[in-house]
Formats: structure tokens, sequence, C-alpha cells
């Protein structure tokens, strides 16, 4: 009920985002690369990756938001594809070095070398193409939340269950990923990486581009989310969340509805990942951390669950936020998070966006009926006036 | 009274029989010491082991000084005295009784002339003579000596002293010792296969190697029996092996139990997903330090009792802080579970926080009290101490809540409440009150867990971190809401955990049970011992 009002009415400041998006990945690349560095709208080339950091997170707490805000999956393993699609952007990287690692070997990365490997394993074959790499990034998110919703949902884990179970999910990833033996890097991950399709990573011009990249990727997503929830398929969507049983006895195949969102959801995760990682230079095992999970939810808490827009304000907002505070208190950094969370939870349960469209929808309502009075008592002073 | 005669009839015959054996003795010795000193150099060796061979306790220093040259014999009539340089003179004492003699200038003594072989031969006779040691622990320590280095002419040696030793441990380690040099000596085939057998009986790693070592150079027709007994000692290592698994495996599931029976109350009873469940075990934790860093300084008399103080501290700090989460947060939540995740996901953030600005972010030392410390070994196991008193404090918690949940009027109240809340309510139980009583009862035994935990982890402001997925794990894999499936899924995750590691690796084996559990929910979304009927929906 209150979905679907925000829904219609969320319809304009969608529009709205789309169109400010569209217009940052034009207005933040020329303003950093064709201004003097002592130009007043001049904005430095950190900025740019930085911001261009907070929009791949956009991304991700988006994809969270579509299972969570409007299916009621709460998943506690985002930050799981998120890191494999960072991987896998990662491997494409790392074989962009080629001969020039410190070691020199033309094929194997430099932690290979180290570890004594002869040859790639197999999985890192192909990966030297983009078109390859790109294709994984949204295929394994997508193929292990596949395997993994296929099983969870069939068998109705719901609720906690799942949430826990999500959780597991992404801690078994981490041990394994802080295997050397697994051939991802261990501990250290993927880092020193060199080129992009060609381009010095390094390169403004490049941190520009891959900012622009990040901000109309998350304008087409959060287009094709609101095209998913504004559907026939959205409406069931959010019949899931508020009544599961109820819409399965009404004949819909609740675990296939659920399997498609947690897929797409994952996918998405994957590209904010492979976007993050070319802005930070570095992927590690420490991505796929359980906390970091537990963080994107509470971006999209904070800026509103449900609400599409809210995700992409929070993620901006608390990460801005984090920015600033680990500068000037690292130490209560995690009194303010903290704090945070439980604040949210107790005080702004719809988010920032959810809290401002609800009042101003609820200003609109009283405006139209003080409006509605307003005629209606003028008809009935005509009269009287008339007499 | 019949009895009585005969026992003290036997002390008697007893007592008679070794008075003689001692005066025999002590002739016997004397006579060997004074051979010392007519014997020509090439004749010594055989007199050490003659003395080597009486296993009297009074040849140790006598030994000894002829090892470091200080043993000389009269010109005169050969007679054999300890003596230590004075000037030009030397001062003697007697060998045997130690009494001093006085000084006497150096041209009438000749000292006993020794080689490297001899000085060997000295060596080896010393080794063996601690055999006869009257301290049961150097016997035994010399036993097992022996015990690794197979040698042919410490048969006799050991012989001897088993005839006489009645400790049953050393006895057995000189049994083995003597069917280890047996098998490299030339004694019959009899003997070998006899020692062959006692080996095998006894087992162990030297056993396995010595056995080995004869494999290779023994008779064809010992042969068999030498690869039966290396056959019979594998398996029985095999067994010790999954034996010590087991025993890590429970010491695991002891841990896990400690760490997710507080859990066990707060998500499996209440249905309250209490990240913050982590940090209660870590102030535990951090009491434990607090208690012993004031004993340490006050009351250093105190430290045994350090835990024992720290217990109910820990469960009070930690049930107050719960009690002051439940009333300030957590009871805005119920019913909405996932919402509880976030907000004490936040307060276990503040809580490290706070840790870590108070006493830094480094390891705290927490020490182990005396009766924590050590090892002892059962058959083939090592079992240490901190360890079992763990597993017993697991079970002990366990029991007391599972008493108090069961057989009291508060237990019963609680359990009313979480089953119906309103008809509860109706029935005039104070249903808030319950509430906060019942997470600060969870809360305060993740403290008390904390307590037990700082035996064995580090202190730090992470610790809780480390327990937080395989507590969730433990509750939902054994059932929620049920407190003997917390119990059994705790010890059979730490079970299976211990097997998988020694094929799998520490890493791949953990990763393997989470993967197992996930799997296994797949097929009982409700864990082992799953809660029936329509409160499960609720």
């Amino acid at each position: 009920m209150i979905t679907s009002f925000l829904l219609k009415s969320l319809d304009r400041s969608i529009i709205a985002v789309v169109a400010i998006l569209l217009g940052l990945s034009i207005a933040v690349p020329a303003l950093n690369l064709l201004t003097a560095p002592d130009h007043p709208l001049h904005v430095p080339t950190y900025l740019v990756s930085l911001f261009g950091k907070y929009l791949t997170y956009a991304l991700l707490a988006l994809a969270l938001d579509l299972v969570w805000g409007f299916c009621g999956i709460l998943s506690l393993g985002h930050a799981a594809f998120f890191a494999l699609g960072g991987y896998a952007m990662g491997m494409y990287l790392m074989r962009q070095i080629g001969a020039r690692g410190s070691y020199g070997n033309p094929l194997l990365p430099d932690f290979m070398v180290f570890l004594n490997w002869k040859e790639l394993p197999w999985f890192w074959q192909g990966f030297d193409m983009f078109w390859f790499a790109a294709l994984m990034v949204v295929l394994v998110p997508g193929l292990l939340a596949f395997v993994f919703g296929w099983f969870a949902f069939r068998s109705r884990v719901n609720g906690v269950y799942l949430s826990i179970i999500t959780q597991a999910m992404t801690y078994a990833l981490l041990l394994a990923f802080f295997r050397n033996d697994m051939g991802f890097g261990g501990n250290n991950g993927l880092t020193d990486f060199k080129d992009v399709l060609g381009f010095n990573i390094q390169a403004p011009g490049t941190r520009a581009a891959l900012f622009a990249a990040s901000a109309v990727t998350l304008a087409l997503c959060l287009v094709l989310t609101t095209a998913i929830v504004r559907s026939k398929y959205g409406k069931v969507l959010v019949a899931v969340r508020d009544a599961e049983s109820r819409t399965r006895f009404l004949g819909y195949r609740v675990e296939h509805i659920k399997l498609f969102a947690f897929t797409v959801s994952a996918m998405m995760a994957g590209v904010a990942g492979a976007l993050y990682v070319p802005q930070v230079g570095i992927i590690n095992p420490g991505e796929f951390e359980p906390g970091n999970s537990i963080e994107v939810v509470i971006w999209t808490a904070v800026g509103g669950r449900g609400t599409l827009i809210g995700p992409i304000v929070g993620a901006i907002l608390v990460n801005g936020g984090k920015s600033i505070f680990t500068a000037a208190f690292p130490e209560f950094w995690l009194f303010a998070l903290g704090g945070l969370f439980v604040f949210v939870t107790l005080f702004l349960p719809k988010g920032v966006v959810g809290t401002v469209s609800a009042y101003l929808a609820r200003r609109k309502a009283h405006r139209r009926a003080a409006d509605a009075d307003n005629a209606r008592d003028a008809l009935v002073a005509k009269p009287m006036a008339a007499e | 009274m019949y009895r009585i005669l005969q026992t003290l009839l036997i002390t008697f015959c007893l007592l008679v029989s070794a008075d003689i054996t001692a005066s025999r003795a002590a002739d016997d010795i004397g006579a060997l010491v004074s051979a010392l000193g007519t014997a020509k150099l090439a004749e010594l060796d055989d007199r050490i082991e003659a003395l080597a061979k009486s296993g009297d306790p009074r040849v140790i220093p006598v030994l000894e000084a002829l090892g470091e040259g200080n043993l000389y014999a009269r010109k005169a009539d050969g007679s054999v005295y300890l003596a230590t340089e004075k000037g030009a003179s030397l001062m003697l004492v007697d060998p045997l009784d130690g009494a001093n003699i006085g000084e006497v200038p150096k041209s009438e003594l000749q000292k006993i002339k020794v080689n490297n072989s001899v000085r060997r031969a000295v060596r080896s006779a010393l080794g063996g003579l601690t055999l006869f040691s009257a301290d049961t622990d150097a016997r035994l320590k010399a036993a097992q000596s022996m015990r690794q280095t197979p040698n042919a002419d410490a048969l006799g040696a050991i012989e001897t002293a088993l005839s006489t030793e009645k400790d049953g441990a050393v006895r057995k380690t000189l049994d083995e010792a003597r069917a280890v040099s047996l098998l490299v000596s030339d004694r019959s085939d009899d003997d070998k296969r006899a020692a062959i057998k006692t080996l095998a009986e006894g087992g162990g790693r030297e056993a396995l190697g010595a056995l080995t070592s004869a494999l290779s150079s023994a008779d064809s027709s010992l042969k068999p029996d030498i690869e039966a007994a290396l056959q019979r000692i594998e398996q029985a290592q095999a067994f010790w092996n999954a034996g010590q698994n087991v025993w890590y495996g429970l010491s695991l599931g002891s841990v896990l139990l400690l760490a997710a029976i507080g859990l066990a109350i707060t998500f499996g009873v209440m249905g309250i997903i209490n990240m913050a469940h982590g940090e209660m075990v870590m102030l535990g934790a951090y009491t434990t330090f607090l208690v012993q860093d004031v004993i340490r300084t006050s009351y250093p008399d105190l430290f045994d009792w350090s835990l024992a103080i720290a217990l109910p501290l820990a469960f009070l700090a930690t049930g107050v802080i719960g009690l002051a989460i439940e009333r300030s947060v957590i009871r805005f939540l119920y019913g909405r579970p996932l919402e509880t995740l976030l907000a004490t996901w936040g307060i276990s953030l503040i809580l490290q926080q706070s840790v870590r600005s108070i006493f830094g972010p480094t390891n705290r030392e927490v020490g182990n009290p005396s009766w924590m410390a050590g090892a002892f070994e059962l058959g083939g196991l090592t079992i240490t101490w901190n360890r079992l008193w763990i597993i017993v404090f697991a079970l002990a918690v366990f029991a007391a809540l599972l008493f108090l949940l069961k057989r009291t009027s508060m237990g019963l109240r609680m359990r009313a409440v979480t089953q119906n809340r309103r008809m509860a309510s109706s029935m005039g139980i104070r249903t808030p009150l319950v509430d906060a009583l019942t997470f600060a009862l969870g809360s305060g035994i993740a403290g008390m867990a904390g307590v037990a935990l700082s035996q064995i982890d580090n202190v730090s402001p992470n610790l809780g971190q480390g327990y937080i997925i395989d507590s969730f794990m433990v509750v939902v894999f054994g059932g929620v809401g049920n407190l003997w499936g917390t119990l059994v899924g705790a010890f059979s995750l730490g079970i299976l955990n211990k097997f998988l590691e020694p094929y799998a690796g520490a890493v791949l084996g953990k990763i393997l049970v989470l993967v197992l559990i996930i799997l296994f929910i797949q097929k009982k979304p409700r864990g082992l011992f799953a809660l029936k009927g329509r409160a499960v929906e609720a």
C-alpha cells in the first residue's frame, strides 16, 4: 500500500535522479580535465575517484534494495557478489600487466611466480580478453546467486535463516580466498594494476572515464530496477515480501520470483564490484568480510529501504561521513556508525528518503484537503453573499 | 588372627633377607672398588661394568671421580680413594662412605689412568645407574632414554633394574627398553619373539622405530612376527589418533557450546538476532583480565582463585549491560528480527570501540591458574587440563541453564512469554520484566563463557568477532529454541571439524563445515531438532 503510493510519487524523482547522474557523468570529468587546477570549479582527481567509489557503493546498495526492500530477503552476503565481480575484473587487470610485473613474467602474475607456479591455472584462462572478463563479472555472481537461491528458496529457507546462511556463504568465501592455493593472490589479493583497456589506470583521463562509467551504469541500473518493480512482476515481488504464504496460495511460484530478483541483484552487485576495483586499485579477501555486507544493509536502511533512490542517497551519505570522520576523529567513527545503526532502526525505519517523501506526501494531502475545504467554504459563502 | 600372623611373618622374613642382601652387597662393592686400583687399563672396562651391574647408588660418585680423573690408588697397598688436590698434597676421602681420611703427599698415590674408551664405559655405566636412583622420576627418565637408544650392552643393567623395580610406570618403560635393546643383542630368537610381543603391546613411536630398524637386520624366521607387530602398533596408533581427534573435537565443541549457549537464549528462545553476543563474550574475558590485574597487584596469593572470582563478576557485569541494551533498544524491536540484527550490530561496534579506547587495541594477558596448567596422559591421549576444565565448565553451564528453564518458576515464565506473549500477559506475567531478565540471562551466560575462553584465546577487542558466526551456525544447526539441539550441534560440529582437519587442512576443513551446514539447512530448514507446530510460523 505504502510502497505502491511511493512508487507513483517517486516517478518524477527517479527521472530527476537519472538526469542528475547523467549530468554528473559529463560535468565532473569535464570539470576535472578541462579546468585549470586553481580554477574555483576544478574537481581534483582524488575526489573524482572517491566519488566514483561512492557510486559503486550506491550501486551495491541499490542491488540490495531490490531484494531486501521489495522482496524481503535480507541478504548478508551481498559483499560476496560485489567481491566476486571485483575479482573477475581484477583478474583481467592482472593479465593486462603482462611482462611489466616485478618478475617480468609475460604470462603469470607476480604472486604465481612467487609461489613457484609453472603455468596459468585453468580458471585464469581467457581473462586477458575484456569481453570475457566483463561476461564473468556478471556470470560468476549471477551463477552463485542462482545456485544458492535455487536451493535456499526451494526448501523455503527464509527470514532470519536465510540471512544467517548468506552470512555463512560470504564467510566461507572469505576463508577460501585467504588461501594461497586458491590462486587468487591469497592475503594480498590482486593489485599493482597498470592498464585498463589500454589506458593507464592512474591517468586522470582514465579516472574521469571510470567515474562517468560508474555514474552511467548506476543510472541504467536505477532505470532497470524501476522497470522491474513497477512491472506486474514487481507487484508480485512486493506481495511476496508482505505475505509470502498468501502469495503462494494464490498460485504464484514464490521461489521463482525470489530467485529472479536475487540473481539480478547479485549480477548488479558484481558489476558494482567490477567498477570499484579499477578505481581503488586493489581487491583482497577483506572485501568478503561479513561486516561489509552488514554495512551495505545500513546504507540501504539509512537512505530508505524499498525506495530505490534511498540506497543511493544512503550509500553516499554514510560513506561521505565515513571519509570525513575517519580523517578527523578516527576513534569516533565506529561509535558514530554504531550509533547510526541503532538510531536508524529505532527512529527512522523508513530511512531519510522514505521519511522525507512520506512527509511531503502528507503535506500535499493536507494541502489538498485544505484546498477542498476552502473551495467548499467559498461555495457555501457565495450564496450567503448573494443573499 | 591367622592373617595378621601371616603378614607379620612375611614382613619379618623380608626384613631379614633385605638386611642380608645389603650387607653382602657392601662387601662385594668394597672389593669391586678396590679392584679398580690394581687393574690394568685394558681390564678397567670389565671392572666398571661389574660395578655398574651392582646397581648400588654408592658407586656413582666413584665412577664420576674416575671419569674426571680424581680417583687415586695408594702405591703401597693399591687401596682406592677419591682425592682433591691441595698444593703439593692430596685430600683423601673414602670412596664408599665418604669419610675424610686426611692429607697425604702426592708421591704416595698414583692416579688411576683412563682413556677415551674407559670414559665412554663410565658414561654408559652412569646412565644405567640412574636406573637405581631413589627418585622415581629420575628412574623413569633414565628408562625412557634407554628405550630411545637400543644398546645390547645396557641389557644387563636394565634386567638388574627390572628385578628390583616396584613402580608400575617405570617397570613398563623398563620392559620396553629391555625389549628394544634385546632386539639388537645376540640373544635367542625366542627371547626376541617375546620382546617383539612386549613392544607390540606397549605401542608408541619408539617401539615403531625399533621394530622398523630391527626388520631390516632380523632373521627371516623373525620377520613375520615383526611385521605383525608393526601392523598391530600402527592400528593402535590409528585408533589413538582417532581418539585424539575426538578429544580435540570435544574440546572445540565445548568452546562452541560455551559461545553459543547464551545465543541459544537470546536468539533461540527470544528470537533476537543478537550480533552483540560476541561482544558480551569479549567483555567477560576483559572482566577476567581486570580481576587478575587487581589480584596481581594487591593479593597475589589469590591468583588460583581468580577465575572463581571473575565468574560471578562477569555474569553480573555482562548481565547488567544486557539489561541496559534490552531496556534501551531491543524492547522497541520485538517481532522485527531483522531490525534487531542491525541495531545489535551497531551496539557491537560501539562496545568494541569502547573496549579499544579503554584497554587499547592490543592483546591483554590473562594467566592460567596453576590447576589449569599442564597436561596428563591417558592411554595414547594427551589431555591438557585447561581443555578438560572448559569441557566440564561448558557442560555445567548447560546443565544449570537447563535446570533454570525447565525446573524453576522463572524458567516457566520465560517459556510462557516466548511461546505466547499475549496469553502469558493475560495470566498476570509481567512480560516486559521477563523479556529483560531473559536477555540479561543470555548476556550473562555469554560473559561467563568469556571467562573460560580468556584461558585459551587472545583477549583483544576482536575476541567476540571470531565466535559470532560459529555461534549462529551452532544454534541454527541444532535447531532454534532447543537447548539440547545446541548441545548436540556444538559437539557434532566440533568433532566434524577436527576429523576434517587432518585431510583438508584447518581452513579448508572449516570451509567444508560451513558448506555442509548450508546444505544441511536446505534439507532441514529448522535445524536438527526443529520445533513443530504453529508457534514456528510466528
